[in-house]
């Protein structure tokens, strides 16, 4: 382990995180309620801290794989707990796990809170949330890069610890400029969505708000009724177009912008997502409709939303769910395991891995049928290497494996099956909602200081896609000779 | 620059390591993933798994935008049409691979029907190198510039040379100044002198100048140059076929040793005037059985390292004048260094240098190509030869009066069939070849070699 350079990117990491807060500064020194000292503290202690961990003498620049985990899970681990520094000072939530919590929830793009009065916050506050999930959509470690010199190869390490799917890669041949590619399509079309959300009347301190909640597929609001509280079908409509670009593959962009159409249009990940949005859809509708909404078109408007919200793991709501038929809930909580596409802002197990997952069923079912036949998995035309195939198994288990943990000791709070098990997989696929108390309508405020700290936990775990967070605890991780 | 390379083996993963450190985009496209993956996870390149003939995989790659093609893959058929391919697509350049001897005799031919911008023949190439070391036994290696008309010759100081803890100018007043010694490699650094510096023993010294003066500074500082009359060959490969052309040329005479018999007829057939010998080179009673300790040179250039190191430490046992060994593997030359043999060759570091030196012309805002480009001692030092524009901006004027950065050396200027070794009253005219010698620094333009802010 190259310790002194895993610090090294730390101090980055926190020096970046301090820059981030300069957005929330400037906008608690316009409203002016309080809150600009404990950024002004925060930004600080963050600058002093990353300052003088940058200022560490490497012996050498290298950096191999085990190193780049190390960089991202302890990254993100100081990242939300330094995060959570401007809820404590100003006072906005006074206790340390919760501002932990809070934290957490924001970077890792989550949107579960515990905060039960959201409009009585200071807007600099309720700001930072916001942006704290911008941040975390696209990645620390991935801003990172793009924007510090000196980007060595290896750094693609940190990369592919980072960004979401079974196989994050590049798509130019620098991973600086890949990086600057990525950022540069997240910035454009979050901008795009503001200017959509002003000309519906939205003013624009909300439009940021909801547009870096909805580019992270984050889910913060600054309303307590989330984009219910605006009632307008166009807003709503919107934001539900914007969930669905930003759970697309940020790679499928960068191929329509060079003019591959085509092959965006054939790409089989995107026909899934997109398969398994109308269809959620269109039997969510046939279920609600007579039961819960009395008319087609409010029951399209609300299902659409929320099954939008769900898939791409924003969290964001304009009815509550909880009140739903068992079919409906069923089938939104099995959309929370899917998650969107691999390599967007999205959380969850991502649908290329599902698609995967049924192409092995597919391919075990032939070899009963053909035993000597030789099947390959293929996407897109390409063969999947088997290394990936069993990747992805071992990725399945281990999803289900943390959620089962998770929820037998969030279980101890004593609350209802259905809301443990949710809260449970709203966390680790960061979406923020889930069924029971932890609906639309609730939040985690009532779950226990561990229970929260475990729920922090598997939001970063989710976010990271397990395996980063799972290193640390390894012993041998830390040995400076593994063996 | 846009770059794609085709091929991910030695001479790929070489040439992407070092266009990529000198800031090109790199794509690498090969068909063996686990290759791909050691370049992935080791440089800042871009991999693509598929066939580089392949019109598909090629637009993949972004082949529109690419400014050059470098198709290194193992065989030449799929070299060639790769850049045939290419070129049709709307690459730039292209540079390929070809190394069958039945093919390099219609080389002129095949670049032309074939639209190739270079050929790449590394074998060839090392034949040429090994030969050059020949020609002249006292040197480490030997590098050509100017055609030929101006050498680089680096040489291990012993304690038996009269140049031993001199100063440089002492040593230019007393024996010759039409010589320069332009880099010494010291330990495991190249410092570039000037005046002031004193030589050691084990310095190894980077002569430049005219073949035959840099011949006669050699014995003047009591260098004993023995003309080698018959060379030693183990390994029959392509190698060994164009190092005996190049040998045979200079009435050298000949032994190969191949551990193949039917690559043996083979030989026999292509080099009739060479002693064609079946057996193992690594056998010690065989060796000896030819009287291989009778030899001029012994010249070690099987495909593997192991047995190359071996016979060449034998060899050196039993007292063989001059003794190369060939080696693939990179990162050992300096501990080869330590063993004794006398020059080692690799003909990747050969390979990449030529190309290296292309892709810098290509660069070059004057369009000037660059003629030669060598690097000394892994990367810490180059020797360069560029040819000087129209721009007035270092022309006629003395060189005491530009400013040179730090770090770069002009060792020498070829006016025509002249040297000039460099003072300060010297200019460069135009059309020029001026040689550098550069350290830390990536130059592909003269206009690069002057401090313009001190300037004025």
């Amino acid at each position: 382990m190259n310790y002194r350079m895993i610090f090294k990117s730390l101090g980055s990491v926190l020096c970046i995180e301090a820059v981030c807060m300069v957005p929330s500064l400037l906008v608690s020194i316009i409203y002016s309620q309080g809150d600009t000292i404990s950024f002004l503290l925060s930004i600080m202690i963050l600058v002093s801290l990353g300052l003088g961990l940058r200022r560490i003498k490497t012996i050498t620049n290298n950096i191999y794989a085990r190193d780049g985990f190390a960089i991202v899970a302890l990254g993100w681990l100081s990242v939300s707990i330094f995060g959570a520094l401007p809820f404590l000072i100003s006072g906005a939530v006074p206790s340390v796990i919760d501002a932990l919590f809070e934290s957490a929830s924001a970077f890792s793009t989550t949107g579960a809170s515990i905060i039960r009065e959201i409009e009585g916050l200071p807007k600099g506050i309720v700001f930072w949330r916001s942006f704290a999930h911008w941040m975390g959509g696209m990645g620390v470690l991935v801003l990172m890069i793009a924007i510090l010199p000196s980007v060595k190869a290896n750094t693609l390490h940190i990369m592919k610890a980072e960004s979401p799917g079974p196989d994050p890669g590049k798509f130019v041949p620098r991973i600086k400029q890949t990086a600057k590619i990525l950022y540069t399509i997240y910035v454009i079309l979050t901008a795009v969505q503001v200017i959509f959300l002003l000309v519906g009347g939205m003013p624009l301190y909300d439009s940021l708000i909801h547009a870096f909640g909805t580019a992270s597929t984050g889910g913060f609001s600054n309303r307590n009724a989330s984009v219910g509280a605006y009632g307008s079908v166009y807003i709503e409509t919107i934001i539900t177009i914007f969930m669905l670009l930003f759970g697309v593959n940020f790679s499928l962009y960068y191929a329509f912008l060079k003019g591959n159409i085509k092959s965006v249009l054939r790409d089989e990940e995107l026909r899934f997502y997109l398969g398994t949005v109308m269809i959620a859809i269109l039997l969510i509708v046939f279920n609600t409709y007579g039961s819960v909404f009395q008319s087609l078109g409010e029951s399209i408007r609300y299902t659409s939303f929320q099954v939008s919200s769900i898939i791409t793991t924003t969290g964001y709501a304009t009815a509550d769910f909880t009140l739903w038929p068992a079919f409906s809930q069923a089938l939104l909580v099995i959309l929370m395991f899917i998650g969107a596409s691999a390599g967007s802002t999205a959380g969850g197990m991502k649908c290329i891995r599902i698609l995967l997952l049924f192409k092995i069923i597919k391919r075990e079912v032939i070899k009963i049928i053909h035993p000597r036949s030789v099947q390959t998995v293929k996407i897109n035309g390409r063969i999947v290497e088997e290394e990936i195939l069993s990747g992805i198994m071992t990725f399945f288990f281990a999803y289900i494996a943390v959620f089962t943990a998770s929820v037998i000791i969030v279980s101890l709070d004593n609350k209802d099956l259905v809301s443990t098990a949710t809260a449970v997989i709203a966390c680790l696929s960061n979406i923020g909602p889930g069924l029971g108390i932890v609906g639309p309508a609730g939040n985690f405020a009532d779950f226990s200081l561990t229970s929260k700290a475990v729920l922090s936990l598997c939001m970063i775990i989710g976010r990271l896609e397990i395996y980063p967070i799972l290193l640390l605890f390894a012993p041998t991780f830390w040995k400076r000779v593994n063996m | 620059m846009n770059i794609i390379i085709v091929g991910d083996g030695k001479i790929g993963y070489s040439l992407a390591e070092n266009l990529s450190r000198e800031n090109h985009n790199v794509t690498i496209i090969d068909k063996d993933s686990e290759a791909l993956r050691k370049a992935e996870e080791n440089l800042d390149v871009m991999c693509i798994k598929g066939n580089g003939v392949s019109t598909k995989i090629l637009m993949e790659a972004g082949v529109k935008d690419s400014d050059l093609i470098i198709a290194a893959t193992a065989s030449d058929e799929i070299n060639m049409v790769c850049c045939l391919t290419a070129k049709m697509l709307g690459v730039e350049h292209t540079i390929a691979r070809i190394r069958d001897p039945e093919y390099a005799n219609e080389l002129s031919l095949l670049k032309k029907e074939l639209g190739l911008d270079m050929v790449i023949n590394p074998e060839q190439a090392t034949g040429r190198e090994i030969a050059r070391l020949i020609k002249f036994p006292p040197a480490i290696n030997v590098e050509m510039f100017a055609k030929g008309r101006v050498e680089m010759v680096e040489i291990n100081v012993t304690k038996s040379m009269a140049i031993v803890d001199m100063h440089l100018k002492d040593i230019a007043k007393r024996f010759s100044s039409s010589v320069l010694i332009g880099a010494v490699h010291r330990g495991d650094q190249v410092i570039i002198p000037d005046g002031e510096f004193k030589i050691k023993e084990n310095d190894s010294i980077y002569i430049i100048g005219q073949p035959s003066k840099v011949y006669d500074f050699c014995t003047l500082i009591g260098i004993y140059i023995q003309k080698i009359s018959n060379v030693m060959i183990m390994g029959g490969g392509r190698i060994a076929y164009y190092l005996t052309k190049y040998l045979e040329e200079m009435n050298i005479k000949v032994k190969i040793i191949e551990i193949d018999r039917v690559r043996c007829m083979e030989l026999t057939e292509l080099l009739p005037h060479a002693l064609i010998i079946y057996g193992d080179g690594t056998d010690e009673e065989l060796l000896i059985s030819e009287n291989f300790n009778e030899m001029g040179a012994f010249v070690a250039i099987t495909g593997r390292d192991e047995d190359n190191l071996i016979s060449a430490l034998l060899a050196k046992h039993h007292q063989v004048g001059k003794v190369i060994a060939k080696i693939n593997k990179l990162n050992h030359t300096d501990i080869i260094k330590s063993l004794g043999i006398d020059s080692v060759v690799n003909p990747q570091l050969i390979t990449v240098n030529y190309i290296l030196q292309y892709v810098r012309g290509l660069q070059n805002a004057m369009g000037n190509s660059i003629n030669a480009l060598y690097r000394i001692v892994g990367n810490q030092a180059e020797a360069i030869e560029l040819t000087a524009g129209n721009s007035a901006k270092y022309t006629d004027i003395p060189l005491k009066k530009l400013n040179i950065k730090k770090g770069i050396l002009l060792a020498a200027i070829v006016r025509k069939n002249t040297i000039i070794i460099p003072h300060g009253n010297d200019v460069i005219k135009p059309g020029d070849n001026v040689i550098l010698i550069t350290k830390d620094k990536i130059i592909n333009d003269l206009d690069n070699i002057i401090n313009w802010e001190s300037n004025r």
